[in-house]
């Protein structure tokens, strides 16, 4: 009777989960959908809680972790910067992971809880499913630990490369696999922390190579890695509830990826060998220290206040260096005033800018940006022909043409924004570095091109200052 | 043949018979058990199968409907309910009888925990923004 109305609960919260992605598929149905997603998870606690032969000592501790692990996320929620949401996200993951490193451990130590045999006599398929959920979180936690360093700038956001890297990560995972193996024939404690270990190692080495601007991939790799974990853990336990919701996470992490690799034109495998991006991986033949220095037109915000006034149709593209310099406020007050002049101003975003999948929709939705001026690659990149005026705030490889035209470039096939085709380009640069892919930008040294050097958000409150004026 | 001859090997037949059966027997209850329990665990392991390759099917077609805007809320709720872990945490530290499963199982409901609350929350934080032009 109880495991039936267990199984029931399970079944409704699943169907809630799967109810709450569906209503992220417009920004209206989204809330509705995230309150779906809490009823489900506040009914399968519910449920589990209820579940029979459950001592008031145990009660009492599971109310305290609760209410400890509760208080402490509600914290991090509400305190956390927008512009801080991608290590917050990669902490998060980590969570997931050592949680599901500890429920393998607790039905190690303790599997009549779930069914699956006694200590050190644990079926053969549990240990399967057990060593798997165990690796697999145990890669996840140590993965988001050092993307979590990484995006935190705890540690640099260069790639960390070294020679062998990938032959030793290579020997680690067969290592793991011959562990696995053994784990399963013995059942042996000593093995199981063994495998712990070694994935915790493995997670911490694939994670390394990769640099900073690829985050979007690493994270979202994460986000699926941790629903594999949980998916792992409920084969273990023979529950419904977690391989559902482990199945829906891990395919939503492993969507994302995929669309995260297509934005940069590169494999999935090309992305996880990571060093993309280091000094050592790119000549860049023509621009860096060497080469003559080729002229580029700069103005002054001033002038670019000045042209835009008189542009009808003006196209704002924002990057990571927006969210750096944390200017998406001042845009859209210059966006404000522009569409006073009587322009029409609309945002274009690259699917890989940012740190973290749609990282630049929300940085501009907190800055009170209306969605529906918001765009999609594939939805604007029409309308650049017809603007007066691109102004590329914080972006850099994403505009670049090169992708289109240069087949030895880095970026070769990757789909960019074509701000080229608008009449006037703005730039807002600290410098002339290149960009992450350390190619560099052709657009710099067109004529309709015209750099504002500066700091983002100052040059665009200088700019917003012009405007009044 | 006489009749005596047949009886006898008639008996010694059923004889042979008696023992064979007595030894299958003894091979059958020693693997009844083990039989039994493999059939118990594998059947159980195909319909989890079959329930997880259905949710990845769900989760792919959902989750290519999400627009692309809303793909860090979507990574939000996703966090969030991943951490659904905390099922199986609280069964270990609400079922456990020994120190070391109590303790595993309250430090996971706490980490999941952190996750559950967080993750929801941001999430409603990050959606509340979204909103439409005037």
């Amino acid at each position: 009777m109880a495991q039936t109305f267990s199984t029931l609960a399970y079944i409704v919260a699943s169907v809630l989960f799967i109810l709450a992605l569906r209503g992220l598929s417009h920004p209206e149905t989204s809330r509705r959908g995230n309150l779906y997603g809490m009823v489900g998870m506040g009914i399968a606690i519910l449920a589990t809680l209820f579940h029979a032969g459950m001592g008031v000592g145990g009660f009492g501790l599971i109310i305290a972790g609760l209410a400890i692990g509760g208080g402490i996320g509600a914290y991090l929620a509400n305190r956390i910067q927008m512009t801080a949401l991608p290590q917050l996200v990669a902490a998060f993951h980590s969570l997931v992971g050592m949680a599901a490193v500890l429920v393998a451990a607790a039905a190690f130590y303790n599997p009549e809880s779930f069914g699956i045999g006694h200590p050190g006599d644990i079926h053969a398929g549990s240990l399967v499913e057990m060593s798997l959920g165990l690796a697999i979180g145990a890669i996840t936690f140590s993965g988001s630990v050092i993307a979590f360093a990484k995006l935190q700038a705890l540690m640099s956001g260069a790639p960390i490369t070294f020679k062998g890297q990938h032959w030793l990560n290579l020997g680690l995972g067969v290592l793991l696999l011959v562990l696995v193996i053994a784990f399963v024939a013995t059942g042996s404690a000593v093995l199981f922390w063994l495998i712990a270990l070694l994935a915790f190692a493995l997670g911490f080495l694939l994670i390394i190579p990769i640099g900073g601007a690829d985050m979007p991939v690493v994270v979202s790799m994460l986000n699926s890695y941790s629903g594999w974990a949980a998916a792992g853990i409920g084969f273990t336990l023979g529950n419904l509830l977690l391989i559902v919701t482990g199945a829906l996470v891990g395919a939503s992490g492993a969507i994302l990826s995929y669309i995260m690799c297509k934005g940069m034109n590169r494999s999935i495998v090309n992305v996880l060998l990571g060093g993309f991006g280091s000094d050592s991986g790119v000549a860049s033949p023509a621009g860096g220290g060497g080469g003559p220095a080729r002229p580029v037109k700069s103005g002054s915000p001033e002038d670019a206040a000045y042209i835009m006034k008189n542009a009808q149709k003006i196209i704002i593209v924002p990057g990571y260096g927006m969210a750096v310099a944390q200017a998406q406020q001042v845009l859209r007050e210059m966006a404000d005033l522009l569409k006073k002049e009587g322009a029409e101003v609309s945002y274009a975003i690259h699917p890989v800018a940012g740190r973290m999948p749609g990282h630049m929709n929300v940085l501009l939705a907190e800055a009170n940006v209306p969605y529906d001026e918001v765009h999609e690659l594939e939805e604007i990149n029409p309308e650049f022909a017809e603007a007066d005026v691109a102004f590329v705030i914080g972006a850099n490889d994403v505009t670049n043409p090169a992708a289109k035209t240069d087949k030895s470039s880095a970026i070769y096939g990757m789909p960019i924004l074509d701000v080229e085709r608008a009449k006037t380009v703005f730039f807002i640069k600290r410098g002339m570095a290149s960009g992450y892919a350390g190619v560099e930008n052709e657009l710099f040294f067109r004529d309709n091109t015209m750099m504002l050097f500066g700091d983002a958000k100052k040059v665009t409150q200088q700019v917003v200052q012009a405007l009044q004026h | 043949m006489n009749p005596t001859e047949l009886a006898n090997q008639a008996s010694a037949t059923a004889e042979r018979a008696l023992a064979l059966a007595a030894q299958a027997r003894i091979m059958a209850e020693s693997t009844a058990p083990a039989v039994v329990q493999a059939a118990g665990h594998a059947e159980p392991f195909l319909l989890l199968l079959t329930i997880f390759l259905l949710a990845c099917f769900v989760g792919y077609h959902v989750v290519w409907n999400v627009t692309p805007a809303l793909h860090s809320p979507l990574m939000g709720v996703t966090n969030a309910i991943s951490s659904v872990i905390v099922v199986g945490a609280i069964l270990a530290t609400g079922l456990g009888d020994s120190i070391a499963a109590k303790v595993f199982g309250f430090l996971a409901v706490t980490l999941a925990s952190v996750n559950i609350f967080g993750g929801f929350l941001v999430t409603r934080r990050m959606l509340a923004m979204f909103k439409k032009r005037g």
